[in-house]
């Protein structure tokens, strides 16, 4: 569906995305992930064609450059920065957004206003709305045309824990509806929640791309793995797992392990073959 | 070119310049002096209508030299810079719109709005002046409202063209500020001032009278109100004689010119530098 050939975006001397290359199938779900000037907000707006860019990107077999606004029809656009004119009423700024879209004439907004919790809010101006609301209202613009694609450039960056899970389970009933999506994030688990696959950008260039299952792997992550025992239990533990050959410490009421990627689960099996108790853990 | 986008952004635009401080504080203000201007000019004439309008056309022309084009620079420049820095310029060109229909749709817009504002105050002033008693030539008087619209749609597309090429609102004011104080002060006491200094002779004066938008509609504004350019001086009088009938069409195509070049070149940069 979408196809990135040999994509450079250079700012002067600074180059914010290096011969990034990849692919995006249809209905799937791919994060752009990585620290801030990785490049991903770049690579977004190279995708909506916002600015010129080296390199070749296709969408549905269009070209983004020379058929952008075809492109642009394809896909529903959700911004890091609330860029709304916030003078504007809700149901204003949708009727606007639609008439740019195309949307039928006699478009019923109600539908798409109850599946997005704000038909309560349709009269208030968007400067009134709070950062969870203007995102959902992002996702409803973007949403007006019924486009196949969602392209989000870290759609929850602004938005607090409860918020921001009550617009994951939106993302993910879009994604089980078939939409397919590029997003770009720097919280682990969003991309977890939502990604079938994942691209790890660093100084613009693509470092991994892998399911987010196999990221620890292909990335060679230590995980540190605090676990939380009974008292007694403590100092047992600490000497099974030593003699495992695992960096193990105390820590508190537990100890703390350094466990290879995929192997969380050899430690919690030694412990329960030791007959150790676990009451709690935490992977950090 | 999709006209039916442009039209969108056209209605958007008029909507915004209903509801943009500046926009309200200038046709307010323009309303406001050109009244001010019209009651001074028949109360000095002794009675209501002795030369009302002539000399409220006359009065009117300073004015316009002031305020029009600072409203169209400030306005034209405030217009992508502020949309840049705001985000909402990323987000109307993420929607399905080129940057063509979307900068064409801003400045009719504007221009749209620029222009309801000098007509309002034109047809305020016009009314008093009616309403008092004033006899005058009333095509004399539209054809000031005319030619106020080109210098305010000239001083909007230089504002936009400012506006394309600097990523900051504050910056692109600060220089529509800027240029706008050089064209009024070049307009009278910088072209005598390098007349007087440099010992220009009267083609090059016209030349260099001609190369700003603000003297080719002073030109044009003192030619409706007497038909001749004598109150100019030798360049008014080398200008009146060598274009003759011609004069009209010189002053109100530089007019044009000064339109849609700067919007022209605001289109290039705009395309060039994309949205940031």
């Amino acid at each position: 569906m979408i196809e990135v050939r040999n994509l450079t975006k250079r700012f002067g001397r600074f180059t914010a995305v290096d011969d990034l290359s990849f692919t995006v199938g249809r209905g799937e779900a791919v994060a752009l992930w990585g620290a801030n000037g990785a490049g991903k907000t770049t690579a977004v707006r190279c995708l909506l064609n916002l600015f010129p860019y080296e390199g070749e990107i296709t969408v549905n077999g269009l070209d983004a450059r020379r058929q952008s606004k075809e492109v642009r029809r394809l896909i529903g656009f959700v911004p890091q920065e609330l860029s709304f004119h916030d003078d504007m009423s809700v149901a204003e700024t949708l009727v606007f957004y639609a008439r740019l879209k195309k949307a039928p004439d006699g478009f019923d907004f109600e539908p798409l206003l109850e599946r997005l919790r704000l038909t309560e809010h349709v009269q208030k101006r968007v400067g009134e709305l709070s950062g969870g609301l203007k995102q959902r209202l992002a996702l409803a613009v973007a949403l007006l045309s019924d486009p196949p694609i969602l392209v989000l450039d870290e759609p929850t960056a602004s938005l607090d824990i409860r918020s921001r899970e009550e617009f994951l389970t939106l993302l993910r009933g879009l994604k089980r509806a078939g939409k397919t999506m590029v997003f770009s994030s720097h919280h682990l688990e969003e991309i977890t929640a939502l990604a079938d696959r994942v691209l790890l950008l660093e100084g613009g260039r693509l470092v991994v791309d892998a399911p987010p299952d196999q990221l620890e792997r292909q990335l060679n992550w230590e995980t540190t793995l605090h676990l939380y025992l009974p008292d007694a239990g403590i100092d047992p533990a600490l000497q099974t797992l030593a003699g495992l050959g695992m960096p193990v410490s105390r820590n508190g009421r537990g100890v703390r392990v350094q466990v290879r990627p995929g192997a969380k689960g050899e430690v919690l099996r030694a412990l329960h073959e030791a007959g150790l108790d676990v009451d709690d853990f935490s992977v950090e | 070119m999709d006209f039916e986008n442009v039209l969108i952004l056209i209605q958007k635009e008029l909507r915004d310049a209903l509801r943009n401080r500046w926009f309200l504080l200038y046709a307010v203000a323009f309303a406001g002096l050109s009244l001010a201007l019209a009651w001074f000019s028949v109360s000095g004439a002794g009675s209501y209508g002795v030369a009302g309008f002539g000399r409220t056309t006359a009065g009117l022309i300073n004015l316009i030299l002031l305020i029009v084009p600072l409203m169209g620079l400030t306005l034209g420049a405030m217009s992508l810079a502020g949309e840049r820095e705001r985000g909402t310029l990323v987000y109307l060109l993420a929607q399905p719109i080129s940057g063509a229909e979307l900068l064409l749709g801003k400045f009719v817009g504007l221009a749209l709005a620029l222009s309801a504002a000098l007509a309002i105050g034109f047809g305020l002033t016009g009314l008093l002046m009616a309403v008092a008693g004033g006899g005058g030539d009333f095509l004399v008087y539209g054809t000031l409202l005319a030619l106020s619209v080109l210098l305010a749609v000239a001083s909007l597309s230089v504002g936009f063209l400012i506006s394309a090429a600097v990523r900051r609102a504050a910056t692109a004011v600060g220089l529509a500020l800027f240029l706008w104080l050089i064209l009024v002060y070049f307009g009278d006491l910088g072209l005598m001032g390098t007349a007087a200094v440099v010992g220009l002779n009267v083609q090059q004066l016209l030349a260099l009278a001609l190369v700003n938008p603000l003297q080719v509609f002073k030109i044009a504004a003192v030619l409706n109100l007497r038909d001749n350019l004598e109150i100019l001086g030798p360049a008014g009088i080398y200008a009146f004689r060598t274009y003759g009938g011609a004069l009209w069409a010189l002053l109100v195509g530089l007019l044009l010119v000064w339109i849609v070049a700067p919007f022209a070149l605001a289109t290039a940069v705009f395309r060039k530098r994309g949205v940031i």
